[in-house]
């Protein structure tokens, strides 16, 4: 489904990305790892739209999605979070899942101004399903407090429901167990499993390893704008290239 | 507020004419309400879109010169001239949205502040359209079957309407998922564009509705002043528009309401008590310990303290 072909970055003379190719299967979990600068956080840029590549491909069922806006790529079904934790800060935790459901309501401009049952009817589901989703990641007992002064790993499942609130067919996150206490990231693991067990496929970005090779279908290993190694977690874990990759950058 | 304190401001509203004899009075209380729709329209913007308009006295002076050209040199009706007004003031608006697509901050407030600024040459220089610093004169009177709106007790229930719907329709608006939309761009813009907002989509349309409204009050300022010249542009109006908002609450719906009725009636208000070297000194100094103690506004303030208690 998701295709990225020869994906070229680059910022000045450097290249971020050097020529990146890989495909994700649906209804699997596939993890990027990779050392820090490995362009990992670059390629969702240039797969979510953020960022123009400098050439190469990126296709979803085979439609081309490069030089699309973001939203006109959310709605396509692909959807992605932040490295840095990205809510909406000044509003609760209940309003920040029912912005994120903006392609779940229809109503247009007429219709808010004018409407009467159907637009309430459509305000009344929209506040259920907002629920649903808080209920999911576990924030029920948060639902009325202001997101930014959440502790971090709850800002990030705030994050993760905003984002499901896209109804996304392909989800895309950027170290989601980032900063995270170790009972946070069972709970975001296990998020993870029933997304793709629901029906959607996910792309990952992770450092923590037991994560990472707990849930992921296939792994793919960025080392310097390049894709060294894809495969499952096992045969990469026992890849040449890539415990040479990550020694050399952790120095140990 | 309360049920019964919401009937009873409804009832001091609608009776206000009939204890308020004085027409200087009921003149305050009708620019107030003039005021009351621009302040709406300038907190769509800048309370939920986040954007800073410094040009929206633009939008004012073009309805009001819009709906005095329609009605003087067309002959149009009052009532087919107002929503050309808005019309007119709304494609301004579109106009500003589509060049500031790119622009935030500081870059799009300057844009505006740039636009209004061409606006209000034009105005003193297109002599055959405008009658350039002249002004036009003798803009009628709205009439309504047999009676003619042209006393204050019966443009004042005009106003009251106009502010009643331009309430509505703001609530509406920002408690439908095109305000959500409106708040999502304020609120993290990167965010809003992966869930599917168009963010470029919803800055054009909150610039489109909020030029419109102030078009609209341009429109009622033109018919009840009579007389339209190119003062309708000074950028008095829009600071006037921003305090009302900011210290009003910016962001929430009973806000601008609450600013534009005090910032009209407090500089009257310090005229009678003082002379006006001092009028101008403690108008200075009310703004700047409101800013200071209630940063974010009356309206947030006073829900807050209702939490508490």
């Amino acid at each position: 489904m998701l295709a990225v072909r020869d994906l070229v970055v680059r910022f000045g003379g450097v290249a971020a990305l050097d020529g990146v190719s890989f495909e994700v299967r649906p209804g699997t979990i596939t993890s990027v790892i990779g050392p820090n600068g490995a362009g990992k956080t670059t390629a969702f840029n240039a797969i979510t739209g953020y960022l123009p590549p400098t050439r190469g491909e990126v296709t979803y069922d085979g439609a081309p999605l490069t030089g699309l806006r973001p939203s006109a790529i959310a709605r396509r079904g692909i959807v992605r979070t932040f490295q840095r934790t990205s809510v909406f800060p000044a509003l609760s935790v209940a309003d920040n899942v029912r912005t994120g459901l903006h392609l779940r309501g229809t109503a247009g401009f007429l219709e808010v101004l004018l409407g009467r049952r159907r637009l309430r009817d459509e305000e009344v589901r929209l506040a259920r399903e907002a629920d649903e989703l808080v209920e999911l990641v576990g924030l029920g007992h948060r639902r009325r407090e202001i997101a930014s002064e959440l502790p971090y790993g709850e800002q990030r499942l705030v994050e993760l429901a905003v984002a499901l609130g896209a109804r996304p067919r392909l989800l895309l996150l950027d170290e989601p167990g980032a900063g995270m206490t170790a009972s946070e990231k069972g709970v975001v693991s296990g998020l993870i499993r029933r997304i793709r067990d629901a029906g959607a496929t996910v792309l990952l970005v992770e450092h923590d390893m037991r994560m990472v090779m707990g849930i992921s279908d296939t792994v793919i290993v960025l080392n310097g704008g390049r894709v060294i190694a894809g495969g499952a977690p096992a045969a990469i874990q026992a890849h040449p290239d890539v415990i040479r990759a990550y020694l050399g950058s952790t120095g140990g | 507020m309360t049920r019964a304190g919401r009937h009873v401001a409804a009832l001091l509203a609608l009776t206000l004419p009939f204890w308020l004899a004085s027409p200087y009075f009921l003149h305050v209380v009708i620019m107030a309400g003039i005021f009351a729709v621009l302040a709406l329209s300038l907190n769509l913007l800048l309370g939920y879109t986040g954007q800073l308009s410094l040009g929206h006295a633009a939008f004012f002076g073009i309805g009001a010169y819009t709906s005095a050209l329609l009605t003087l040199r067309l002959e149009w009706s009052f009532w087919a001239a107002l929503p050309g007004a808005a019309a007119a003031a709304g494609l301004a608006g579109w106009f500003i949205g589509r060049l500031a697509l790119k622009l935030r901050g500081a870059y799009f407030v300057l844009v505006t502040i740039s636009f209004a600024g061409v606006i209000s040459l034009v105005s003193i220089n297109w002599m055959d359209l405008t009658n350039g610093p002249l002004g036009l004169p003798g803009v009628p009177a709205p009439e309504l079957g047999p009676w003619s709106l042209r006393t204050k007790g019966a443009y004042y229930y005009l106003v009251l309407a106009a502010v009643g719907l331009s309430y509505l329709a703001c609530r509406r608006l920002v408690r439908s998922r095109i305000g959500r939309a409106f708040v999502a761009l304020r609120e993290n813009e990167s965010l809003a564009e992966s869930v599917g907002v168009d963010v470029t989509h919803y800055l054009v349309l909150a610039a489109v509705v909020s030029a419109a409204l102030a078009g609209m009050a341009g429109s009622l300022y033109a018919h009840y002043t009579r007389f339209v010249s190119p003062e309708v542009f000074l950028f008095t109006y829009t600071v006037t528009m921003v305090i009302m908002v900011v210290a009003g609450g910016k962001g929430t719906l009973a806000g601008p309401l609450v600013g534009a009725v005090l910032f009209t009636v407090l500089p009257e208000a310090l005229r009678a008590a003082t002379s006006w070297q001092w009028q101008m000194l403690a108008y200075g100094v009310l703004l700047v310990l409101l800013v200071f103690f209630l940063p974010r506004g009356i309206v947030p303030a006073l829900s807050a303290l209702r939490r508490r208690s």
